[in-house]
């Protein structure tokens, strides 16, 4: 909601010093808004039903998984192409952390699932093309896999 | 003759984007007349997210407007410009860290602030940091899997977002890249 005042605020601090720079700054956000608006609604809609294929309890399922390097690089994956919110993800982690699960799975997967935009692809191709956001996923999917690794040897998971 | 033949083939995109999205909403539609389960828990979920990002969207994309109108391209040029230095990461990563709604809200700002002379380093360790670092994000993740972990992830991400950034940034001037 604090959103919400900041922006009504900035606009009316805006309007009283200079009304048509004012109007020409919504003109833009409105033509910046039609621009992004279709994929916008395209990943939405990706958003929705991945969220359908892969409820709680299936990623809880799969992250189950015995042997400790399938299950990172399942982690790895499921965090990759899914897009939990925070709010649902966090929670998730700390069930799975006291379900015995290890630190560097859940690094796998609350790092890629941050870090990698499977889902946001449609919108960052907009703007950055196909090319780039391609190059700047992957980039970010292995910084990734790194924190995950790095986060199991703090954690004395893995043994150098 | 090149150009036309990119525009038809963006025309022909578009219109498979607008029959998927109209095929989805067919389905949903017909799910709740008939009482598919799937299609209704699919549309509700998207409601839910529509509805949290409507009131946010359009209030960034205003944010973003009266930066466009009011910050002067020599203010962004001297702090996040190649004038900037090493200054311009630090900024990236201050602002990433205190702006709500992620990459869909990063993107927009990351588009404004190219085009008011920011260099690219810059905005690939903005877009980084705004997955890594959102502070609201991080408080979370801090109480539920503890501030350790969190403090790692910050200190080996961080470092290698900005030297990816450079390399990213060394290669796509060479392309001679833009961002739209």
């Amino acid at each position: 909601m604090w959103f919400l005042y900041v922006t009504g605020i900035l606009l009316l601090i805006s309007f009283f010093i200079d009304r048509s720079k004012t109007k020409k700054a919504l003109v833009l956000a409105y033509q910046r808004f039609i621009f992004i608006f279709p994929s916008f609604l395209f990943m939405l809609i990706l958003v929705s039903i991945i969220l359908f294929l892969f409820p709680q309890e299936r990623i809880m399922g799969y992250l189950n998984y015995r042997s400790n390097m399938v299950q990172v690089i399942l982690a790895a994956l499921i965090g990759s192409i899914t897009a939990v919110p925070g709010f649902i993800a966090f929670p998730l982690a700390g069930i799975l952390r006291n379900s015995g699960i290890s630190y560097t799975t859940i690094a796998a997967f609350t790092t890629t699932l941050m870090m990698v935009g499977t889902i946001t692809f449609p919108v960052e191709a907009t703007y950055l093309g196909k090319k780039v956001a391609l190059i700047r996923n992957l980039i970010s999917f292995l910084i990734a896999i790194i924190v995950a690794l790095l986060v199991g040897i703090y954690f004395g998971e893995i043994f150098i | 003759m090149k150009k036309q033949e990119k525009k038809e083939k963006k025309n022909i995109n578009r219109k498979i984007l607008l029959l998927i999205i109209l095929a989805y909403f067919i389905y949903v539609f017909y799910s709740c007349i008939f009482n598919i389960s799937s299609g209704i828990k699919i549309g509700s979920s998207l409601l839910s997210f529509l509805s949290y990002m409507i009131k946010i969207l359009p209030c960034a994309f205003i944010i973003i407007g009266l930066f466009e109108v009011w910050v002067p391209r020599k203010k962004v040029e001297k702090y996040l410009g190649y004038q900037g230095g090493f200054q311009g990461y630090f900024w990236a990563i201050v602002l990433a860290g205190t702006m709500a709604g992620g990459l869909m809200i990063a993107l927009p700002v990351s588009s404004a602030l190219y085009h008011k002379g920011a260099r690219l380093s810059v905005i690939f360790t903005f877009l980084g940091a705004a997955a890594v670092v959102r502070i609201p994000m991080t408080l979370f993740e801090a109480s539920f899997l503890g501030a350790e972990f969190t403090a790692i992830r910050w200190v080996v991400s961080l470092p290698l977002i900005i030297i990816s950034s450079l390399f990213l940034e060394k290669y796509l001037v060479k392309q001679q890249f833009q961002i739209k």
